[in-house]
């Protein structure tokens, strides 16, 4: 797609509020970076949803594949003591 | 290690309610509808904004002027946001537009009736939107999660857009005699092309039944247009104003409406060509990519510098 007569595709990220993680809200065409942000802004803040914006090329992205979800997150599956339920704490020592 | 049977694996999902994302295994008739789906929505956003543009420069206050200004914005950028949902299934931005320019593909043929005075603005806003807003919000749940999550973008979007239209309905219902007649013209010559909008009746619909089963619609064209005339008409009722249909009448024991079916050889006309603005619309979207050739060149050339320089560097 990146010798699509409307340039490139685009990721874009919107942080809501400062503080807040980036969050994927969509993507878009554009030729360079910059386009890619104004584009962004006039796109997906046209009633104030973002006070930052990330874009990046798509062609950038790197993700796992549905076929391996299985396996891929296997090692996480038999390891409940990594969550804190796993633990009994004694009645009377308080917050932890 | 076991086979995985990927139909099986898109059925169950499709079974327990979840959302299909464009790396998934999908059947190609799945994936086809979808592209013709979500690219004839795209085309009719982005076509859709030629019959309200034509009034902006005209609009009778500055305010409404801003206003529908801004609704023809949003309008663009809901075409941006369905053309790369449609891009993510395989097919590209060029092979889309190109489909719209030749007059391959189609978009809503609500788009080929002309708005030819101000309260065809309003009416275009009120009905047309309102129809527009009861599918979507039906497509917010879609199988498709792209298109799903474009819709939930949209859907927040669009009610503004019924409301101005149906403001401007009330200024001119409550206006002068000639302002209310205007309106009652709109009213009458926007009724049923609005009506056409949710497709053909459920009995002759070619593609309902697979867009059934793949979830990618969960409610039929003609649940659609009943609800849509329920909830119409108080709006109406409201404005002073009757429909142009002498069998529209309330049916206490379906809870509902009754109403005449519109002119479906009038809509397979209009999708075959031949509405009142088929032959403007395309001039127009024609003549616009055209004339915009040199900017995407201009933008493409320094984006190709601006990359040299960065590797140089």
């Amino acid at each position: 797609m990146s010798n699509d007569s409307q340039g490139p595709l685009w990721e874009v990220f919107l942080q809501k509020k400062a503080g807040q993680p980036f969050v994927h809200c969509g993507n878009l065409h554009a030729y360079d970076k910059e386009m890619a942000l104004q584009n962004a802004r006039d796109l997906y803040t046209r009633r104030n949803e973002g006070m930052s914006i990330w874009v990046v090329p798509s062609s950038a992205i790197v993700a796992s594949s549905p076929e391996d979800m299985g396996s891929f997150f296997e090692p996480a599956n038999d390891k409940i003591f990594r969550h804190p339920t796993f633990y009994q704490i004694p009645d009377g020592v308080g917050h932890m | 290690m076991a086979v995985i049977n990927f139909e099986e694996l898109f059925e169950t999902k499709l079974a327990k309610n979840e959302m299909v994302e464009p790396k998934d295994w999908m059947p190609d008739n799945y994936r086809k509808h979808l592209i013709r789906q979500i690219s004839q929505h795209a085309h009719s956003e982005i076509v859709g904004m030629l019959p309200e543009g034509n009034w902006i420069t005209r609009a009778p206050s500055l305010r409404a002027k801003l206003v529908l200004l801004a609704k023809v914005q949003d309008e663009g950028g809901h075409g941006l946001y369905l053309y790369t949902a449609a891009e993510s299934l395989g097919t590209s931005r060029d092979e889309m537009l190109d489909a719209l320019l030749t007059g391959k593909a189609k978009y809503s043929s609500i788009f080929n009736y002309p708005t030819l005075t101000w309260a065809d603005v309003g009416a275009v806003g009120w009905l047309v939107d309102g129809a527009a807003i009861m599918n979507q919000v039906m497509l917010q749940r879609t199988s498709y999660g792209p298109y799903a999550r474009a819709m939930v973008r949209i859907c927040k979007e669009e009610s503004f857009h019924q409301r101005q239209g149906y403001e401007i309905m009330t200024h001119l219902a409550f206006g002068t005699p000639a302002q209310k007649e205007m309106a009652q013209d709109a009213l009458n010559r926007w009724w049923f092309p609005t009506l056409m909008m949710f497709g053909p009746p459920d009995i002759e619909s070619p593609n309902s039944e697979n867009a059934m089963k793949w979830r990618i619609k969960r409610e039929t064209n003609d649940e659609l247009r009943q609800r849509f005339v329920n909830q119409t008409m108080p709006q109406i009722e409201y404005l002073g104003l009757t429909v142009p249909d002498k069998n529209l009448k309330w049916n206490e024991a379906k809870k509902g409406f009754d109403f005449s079916e519109p002119d479906w050889a009038e809509f397979k006309n209009v999708i075959k060509g031949n509405g009142p603005c088929n032959k403007e619309r395309l001039a127009s979207r024609n003549k616009s990519h055209n004339e915009g050739a040199w900017v995407r060149e201009a933008a493409s050339a320094y984006a190709k510098k601006q990359n040299e320089n960065y590797v140089a560097a």
